[in-house]
């Protein structure tokens, strides 16, 4: 199977097989103008199998979301066809708008406005808590 | 700006300081007369609450400041939809320092991000309330002359208490901790509590439904209410309501210098009777709640100069 290589843009390598779709539609991608290519099941020496995205475009992407999805995930970013920067995607510390809390009682579930932010509580067994009550985020 | 959200916000050291600073004012109030003249203390409490109220009001009264606020949504600019974040903005302007109640968890914790002045979180819910949690420290402090080395007993409803929740998260800091449970089976306390905060603190604990059998071992008892809304059926409440209300007989085997706590309001889950008992403290944690306050007040309006 050939995929072009990309000039300028993203690739987002190391993806569990299967979860490129759920990042496909998470990271709002079927709303870019550019060329995106979701390559499924790929061989890989570390995993057995992986996904990887390539986006043909420079463009904004919410890293909090994908180290949510899917901690372990690679950044690689491309410029005049070459690799500058490669990043690997842990969990994040801390997760704004990614994630909403489901407490009736939470100050958010009245105020609107307020953005839902949660804080990683417990690396290990990814436990996320809301700032403002605490909650644990249960999916 | 140093605000108070959550009671592990303090330090054990600021714990410690505060209460040397209660105990001081009990010693001599008026040395304290004057010490927040011209300061203003807002009281932003969007649920009723008199009891706390009326504390944080005396605390600042007595330190020479003044209040203003109200005492519930209603007659508040919230009750026009205003954000908790307009309000506290708008009543920074108007007051040196800010105690909020607020129905919905974590409200205060969104004042004290917006409020150019510090904020004290009077009760948010079923969630945090540290005040109350200060109270209950500086009242084992006066009545057992130390927060170390203490079996402390919590009885009642340990699942939705956040007091007990609170105060078992404050204790799990000090060294010789030993905690005793006593609840319904379905009123036990979670087990997010057990595990985030005992088990993680290595606080040796024991779960229990007789209090009789624990009693002896008590330095402390901390009474809460067990509530007919809590039970899913009203069988089940009718069988346990009574084997958690404290009366005179069941103080026989207790230690004699036990003392026994309740956050109040009570309804019937400990005797009249029990009053007349010198062990029995929950008056003097009422009293010890506006002490304790006066020190809060005092050291935030302190940090908030610097």
């Amino acid at each position: 199977m050939n995929i072009d290589s990309i000039t300028n843009g993203i690739v987002i390598d190391h993806i569990t097989a299967g979860n490129a779709m759920k990042l496909y539609e998470l990271l709002n991608l079927g709303d870019l103008d550019c060329s995106v290519a979701i390559i499924k099941n790929v061989h890989s020496t570390k995993t057995g199998r992986k996904d990887i995205i390539k986006i043909d475009a420079d463009v904004p992407i919410n890293l909090d979301l994908i180290g949510y999805v899917d901690p372990g995930v690679t950044i690689n970013i491309i410029k005049d066809e070459k690799l500058i920067e490669k990043r690997t995607i842990s969990l994040p510390e801390q997760l704004t708008n990614v994630i909403k809390c489901k407490n009736p009682r939470c100050i958010t579930s009245t105020e609107q406005e307020l953005p839902h932010v949660f804080r990683l509580t417990n690396r290990a067994e990814k436990v996320y808590r809301c700032i403002y009550c605490e909650t644990k985020y249960d999916g | 700006m140093r605000s108070l959200i959550n009671i592990l916000d303090l330090s054990v050291e600021e714990i410690d300081e505060l209460i040397a600073v209660a105990n001081d004012i009990i010693a001599d109030p008026d040395k304290y007369a004057e010490a927040c003249k011209r300061k203003k203390l807002a009281t932003l409490f969007f649920e009723p609450s008199t009891r706390t109220r009326l504390s944080f009001e005396a605390a600042m009264l007595e330190l020479g400041g003044s209040v203003l606020g109200f005492s519930e949504a209603t007659s508040s600019s919230a009750a026009k939809g205003e954000s908790v974040a307009d309000t506290v903005r708008a009543v920074s302007c108007y007051a040196d320092i800010i105690a909020m109640r607020h129905p919905k968890e974590g409200a205060p914790y969104v004042a004290a991000m917006n409020a150019t002045v510090p904020v004290i979180n009077a009760g948010d819910g079923g969630h945090n309330h540290p005040t109350q949690t200060l109270t209950d420290l500086l009242t084992i402090q006066r009545e057992k002359g130390t927060l170390n080395n203490l079996t402390v007993g919590f009885c009642g409803d340990l699942k939705f208490g956040r007091t007990v929740h609170s105060l078992i998260s404050a204790l799990s800091r000090y060294t010789g901790i030993k905690v005793v449970l006593v609840s319904p089976e379905e009123l036990k306390l979670p087990s997010y509590v057990k595990k985030d905060v005992l088990q993680q603190n290595n606080i040796p604990y024991v779960q229990t439904t007789s209090l009789e059998e624990v009693m002896p071992e008590l330095d402390a008892l901390y009474m809460t209410r067990v509530q007919r809304e809590r039970f899913f059926n009203e069988e089940d409440y009718l069988r346990l309501k009574d084997s958690y209300i404290l009366e005179p007989r069941k103080l026989e085997n207790a230690k004699k210098d036990l003392i026994i706590m309740h956050p109040l309001p009570r309804v019937n889950e400990i005797s009249v009777a029990v009053d007349k008992d010198p062990r029995a403290a929950y008056f003097k944690q009422v009293l010890n709640g506006k002490y304790i306050r006066m020190a809060l007040i005092m050291k935030l309006l302190e940090e908030a100069k610097a």
